[in-house]
């Protein structure tokens, strides 16, 4: 298999790399790039941990071709903190013990960020079924959707 | 048991919701996991799995898949050693197997290659000649002579005549006689039930990198719940000392106990032995479902005899589990577990393991106890259905208490469970109004909990904050709550602590994180390690002041003179210590070493109100709130993050996950979109009740808390579902087909 | 294997076309990833169709709109137009997977994975949607209905790719509405579902309706009959019970670990019951 080369952007920065034709984005981002923020929970697209965004849409890194990347802007949770000061969704989430091991929480913030920048004032019900391609198997979710709310707030100026 | 440890006290810091010392990592993508880790000249390693679920090996033929250009080595079960010892046998056969494949996703070869693709392809180069051999995968169809048998001459000599030699072990608890029981009850209920095999469902897939050099020394990264266990169980696989192994625990995503054992660590490190480079492997999801621990499957057989005011007279369990193709010790806890809530004049429970073709039964957050008791906890709501008596008030009168001889034998200290109950029958949502075709279920869970070895180091450094060093893989906040014990103990800021989790080399023997022990055992050693470093802070500040050390003692973070006669200075803190320690007598530490006993028995109590939908059998939870004894809660909201993350597994059990076999007998539902845990969407707010009832058995009356939230959900969903569709459930899970068919729509 | 991102669709066509060995056309990749994941096919080619100028496009047309082959279910979803004309149709597209794959997946690939339980196309089916079709040959337009062939079968032939789906104008008094049933509230595939579509009368009575029930036989399956007991009626029970039994006779699905033929069957029935009192709403019915 011929490799491809890829240019794009990631979190703003120019990115260039080669990938395999059949290698995924979740891949090229974890194994080339040294973004290992993006985790492998199924390669399926049933569990959200590799989610990132492409073009602006939450999307599964896993169900992306590295190859598709050409020309596009990605985001990772590598570029949620601004610098040192993190964004008020990684803050309550600390606040809020609304993690366990960790494992689906840089999913989880990519989509809750993808969520309000969509909707700034969900319910409960909303950001339930926004993240419900985000599994979490430690938290029962609770305070999950209380730290996303608590962010929501805090970003309104509530 | 040391029931002295505990002391009352005014606590300065346990008890707070500090910020976990992980947070930041984990937040920003910057946490390292067992995938996460990478070393120079490292290959990828991929293993063969059997596609049978039972079928002999008779040869493996790998010539083709070593001559393939990137393949640097090849393993197969005949390249590591013949096992003396029957459990590290099991092990190693499970993580590859030799002779015969016993389940589907059974581990037959493995490959260490240049990169992903060309291991992928040397896999397909591996030619396996199998002799398909008949298989079982149902408990209730292998007990029963005449069934295929699994793995020969393991039967232990107390199995009875008669049965399957894939039954594997026997046990027996209780006391009294439950005839006699019976003979008083006013009704009596006997039911059969079946729980299905479920999975721990851990986000990160098994992973490691393990790197063996010429001269003997190994080093392995991985995601585990006890690097220590993993060193014992691979430095045996290996042949090695274990001096000469370094297990490093990454960050875990998750184990739930499912992370308790090996199954690609020793094939790493072998691989990597043969090709003389570090070797990666990382699971697919698929590998994870197929060939990792799920619990036992199970099928039970309960009696209760309960009197007209609620007094249970006699109590009976027969317990089948299967733990997959190898023996398996789950049963023993099941038939322990089953009863334990009450206070019972006759009771008894026997318990068969039976082995069928299925993965390696691991760990699962209070192993054996969830499905036994959903078993008694169900015909308990049966009867109070029949007798009319109220569910919680027929629990508080049969409920045991500090005194009762429990059923499995040792006789309970002080425990929570009248409390517990008795949170729950005051709490609105025991009294709250259900509507038309709503039901509310409630149900008792109780785990052992843990104690066990544990090692803490504890060092003083110069500018006066401490580092802690521990051995147990934090998966819920460990870390937060032992800085917080140390910093309770020693008076000091919360933020001058910082705890890591040391490798196999840096520190003795830790347990595995489980049985819900760290908090409890490892804060134990916590706090006497914290205690031996201020006995030597007194004796430094005793020096400096030119008295006697006994004349010191430590008060707010300080030594002071301990009263009037032993002299006047101004007290001197930890870290005006700390900084003249050089000129004192050098560096000051704490350390403890030891197995603790004294672990508190954990009662939860869960109350859920659900409504199903009669016409698809699907259900839909409504309200749920978790009660819970955590001794004393060193975090409350890592606490009641344990109640909440438990209640959700064991919502899962109860309605979707399961293991489904075809007759082909290998697992349909390999995957996250077939084996159904919890989404977001299916659930309400976790509503918690933490109580503290302090554990005699630690200075800061901890007991764990990790395990009971998933034991009550079981038996809660179960009667919640069977009084809202107004039928009685005996199945484990209650999935919308087998709902329906119950409610005979279909 | 070779990943081709082509420019136009008959690019697109001719690559395809000149392929010996297995190929897979790529849109939202949603099912095409899980393949090669799972090693259940391995393409000697990918051509991915997301850079055909239009095809990511939805745009009104004769009263209807032309759905582009690479408009991810979500931008749909954010078209006041289609959501107003066709909300059945894109409920169901809507239903399909997460989020994430929201952002990705298509109408036109899930008519074109071949699932019997794929949610976009019981709505496509009940609408009467037109797929447009590209090949070696030209373009040709095909009733969705006919598109699937059976499981992971369609009715293209090599060469062929869909480009774009034809949802067309209806009149006042019309809607239609999708019901799947799956085990959790979400991130399952359906384990039967059903699309009603409805026209009414003047009088509130229903004058025209298209059940099409998914997940329940080898293709998505028109419910002929129970759709005609709807026809005159303004949904009473009655009706609604019979048209449920008559939605149950024409299902012929299988057991499997999703679900039982009988409740596969029952569910059917009962879902159809369900969205045609959606639909009635929808369409401005008053019972």
């Amino acid at each position: 298999m011929k490799s491809i080369p890829v240019s794009t952007t990631i979190n703003g920065d120019p990115y260039e790399f080669l990938c395999a034709p059949d290698e995924t984005l979740l891949d090229a981002l974890r194994n080339r790039l040294g973004l290992t923020g993006a985790k492998e929970g199924c390669g399926t697209g049933d569990c959200g941990a590799c989610s990132v965004t492409l073009n602006g849409r939450l999307v599964c890194s896993c169900l992306v071709l590295g190859a598709e990347a050409e020309g596009a802007e990605i985001a990772t949770i590598e570029g949620m903190a601004d610098g040192d000061e993190l964004h008020p969704l990684q803050r309550h989430f600390i606040d809020h013990a609304a993690l366990q091991c960790g494992i689906c929480t840089p999913g989880i913030l990519v989509a809750a960020k993808s969520l309000l920048e969509k909707n700034p004032d969900p319910t409960d019900e909303e950001v339930r079924y926004w993240l419900a391609g985000n599994l979490c198997r430690c938290t029962g979710y609770d305070k999950i959707i209380r730290a996303v709310q608590a962010a929501a707030a805090e970003m309104r100026g509530a | 048991m040391s029931l002295d440890e505990y002391q009352k006290r005014e606590f300065k810091q346990v008890g707070t919701r500090v910020r976990r010392p992980d947070g930041v990592d984990k937040v920003t993508g910057r946490a390292m996991y067992g995938a996460d880790a990478t070393a120079p000249g490292m290959l990828t390693g991929r293993i063969l799995r059997s596609p049978h679920a039972h079928a002999r090996i008779r040869s493996i033929d790998t010539k083709a898949a070593e001559a393939l250009p990137g393949v640097k080595a090849v393993l197969t079960g005949a390249d590591l050693p013949a096992q003396e010892d029957d459990f590290i046998r099991d092990v190693q056969d499970n993580c590859m197997a030799r002779g015969k494949a016993l389940y589907d996703g059974h581990a037959v070869a493995a490959v260490a290659a240049v990169d992903a693709a060309t291991a992928k392809a040397a896999l397909k180069l591996i030619k396996v000649d199998y002799e398909i051999l008949p298989h079982v995968t149902e408990v209730d169809v292998a007990i029963k002579p005449g069934a295929p048998v699994v793995l020969a001459g393991r039967s232990l000599e107390n199995v009875p005549a008669g049965m399957s030699e894939n039954v594997t072990s026997h046990c027996e608890f209780g006391h009294g006689d439950p005839a006699k029981g019976f003979a008083k009850a006013d009704r009596i209920v006997e039911r059969s039930f079946r729980t299905a095999a479920t999975h721990q469902g851990y986000i990160e897939p098994h992973a490691c990198l393990a790197s063996v050099s010429s001269d003997g020394k190994a080093d392995l990264w991985c995601c585990t719940q006890g690097q220590y266990f993993v060193r014992t169980l691979c430095a045996a696989i290996m042949g090695m000392e274990a001096s000469q192994l370094r297990v490093t625990a990454s960050e875990i995503g998750g184990g739930f106990g499912g992370k308790t054992t090996v199954f690609i660590e020793p094939v790493a490190l072998a691989l990597s032995r043969k090709a003389g480079r570090p070797v990666k492997i990382v699971m697919t999801r698929d590998e994870v479902f197929r060939a990792t621990g799920p619990t036992v499957h199970t099928s039970m057989d309960i009696k209760i005899g309960m009197a007209k005011d609620g007094r249970i007279t006699g109590a009976e369990a027969h317990l089948r589990y299967s733990g997959g193709a190898f023996p398996c010790g789950t049963v023993d806890m099941g038939a322990q577990a089953a009863f334990a809530a009450y206070d019972l004049d006759n009771v008894r429970t026997y318990g068969w393991n039976v082995l069928t073709n299925r993965p390696k039964e691991a760990a699962y957050r209070a192993p054996g106890a969830p499905q036994a008791i959903y078993a008694v906890e169900s015909v308990i709501d049966e009867l109070c259905q029949d007798l009319g008596l109220d569910p919680i008030d027929v629990r508080l009168k049969n409920a045991a208490k500090k005194g009762t001889k429990s059923s499995y034998g040792p006789t309970f200290p002080d425990i929570g469970l009248v409390a517990t109950l008795e949170a729950a029958k005051k709490h609105p949502h025991y009294s709250a109004p259900l509507a038309e075709g709503q039901g509310r279920g409630i149900s008792c869970g109780f785990w052992f909990n843990f104690g066990g070895n544990s090692c803490v180091s504890l060092n003083i450094n110069t500018d006066g904050t401490v580092g802690v060093t521990e051995g147990n893989p934090d998966i819920g906040g460990s870390r937060a709550s032992i800085s917080l014990m140390a910093a309770e103990e020693l008076g000091i800021d919360y933020d001058r602590v910082r705890t890591i989790v040391a490798d196999t080399s840096s520190l003795g023997y830790n347990d595995v994180t489980d049985g819900s022990r760290v908090t409890f055992a490892v804060g134990l050693a916590t706090i006497k390690a914290a205690r031996a470093a201020v006995r030597v802070m007194c004796e430094r500040a005793a020096k400096i002041w030119g008295i006697d050390a006994d004349a010191v003692e430590w008060k707010d973070g300080a030594a002071v003179p301990a009263g009037p006669n032993a002299g006047k200075f101004p007290p001197m803190s930890l870290a005006e210590i700390a900084a003249v320690s050089f000129e004192t007598g050098g560096p000051i530490a704490g350390h403890h070493e030891v197995n603790v006993d004294g672990a508190g028995v954990s009662f939860g109590v869960h109350i859920v109100d659900v409504e199903v939908d009669k016409e698809t059998g699907a259900t839909k939870v409504l309200r749920y709130t978790v009660f819970q004894d955590a001794g004393k809660a060193v975090h409350p909201s890592y606490v009641e993050g344990q109640m909440q993350g438990g209640a959700v597994q064991g919502i899962g059990w109860a309605l979707n996950e399961e293991y489904i076999y075809g007759a082909d007998g290998r697992l349909q539902n390999p995957t996250f979109l077939d084996y159904r845990v919890p989404v977001a969407s299916d659930l309400p707010m976790i509503d918690t009740v933490i109580l503290e009832i302090p554990n005699p058995g630690h200075p800061y009356g901890v007991r764990g808390v990790g395990e009971t939230g998933i034991v009550p959900p079981l038996a809660a969903l179960s009667n919640a579902v069977s009084r809202s569709a107004g039928i009685r459930l005996s199945e484990l899970p209650m999935s919308p087909p087998r709902v329906l068919k119950a409610l005979g729509g279909s | 294997m070779r990943y081709v991102a082509a420019r136009t669709a008959k690019e697109a066509a001719g690559l395809l076309a000149a392929e010996p060995g297995v190929t897979r056309v790529l849109a939202g990749g949603t099912d095409v990833l899980v393949q090669l994941k799972s090693g259940l096919v391995e393409p000697e080619l990918i051509v991915d169709i997301k850079k055909i100028p239009g095809i990511g496009d939805i745009t009104a047309e004769n009263g209807g709109f032309r759905i582009g082959a690479a408009v991810p279910n979500a931008a749909l979803g954010e078209h006041a137009g289609v959501v107003a004309l066709w909300p059945g149709v894109v409920e169901g597209a809507n239903l399909i997977g997460s989020t994430q794959v929201q952002g990705r997946c298509t109408m036109a690939g899930n008519l074109c994975n071949g699932s019997p339980a794929g949610d976009a196309v019981p709505g496509l089916v009940a609408a009467n949607a037109v797929a447009r079709i590209a090949g070696p040959g030209g373009e040709r337009d095909c009733p969705v209905a006919d598109v699937p062939a059976g499981p992971g079968k369609t009715t293209l032939k090599t060469g062929e790719i869909v480009t774009s789906i034809f949802l067309p104008a209806r009149p006042d008094r019309a809607s239609d509405a999708y019901l799947r049933f799956i085990p959790r509230t979400e991130m399952d595939i359906a384990v039967a579902s059903a699309a009603v579509s409805l026209e009414l009368a003047a009088d509130g009575t229903v004058k025209a309706a298209r059940i099409v029930l998914g997940a329940v036989a080898p293709t998505v399956v028109v419910a002929d009959e129970a759709g005609k007991l709807l026809v005159g009626t303004k949904l009473d029970d009655a009706t609604l019970a019979r048209m449920a039994k008559a939605c149950e006779a024409v299902c012929k699905p299988i057991d499997d670990k999703r679900g039982t033929v009988a409740f596969r069957t029952r569910t059917a029935g009962t879902l159809a019951r369900r969205a045609a009192l959606i639909a009635y709403a929808r369409a401005g019915g008053k019972k």
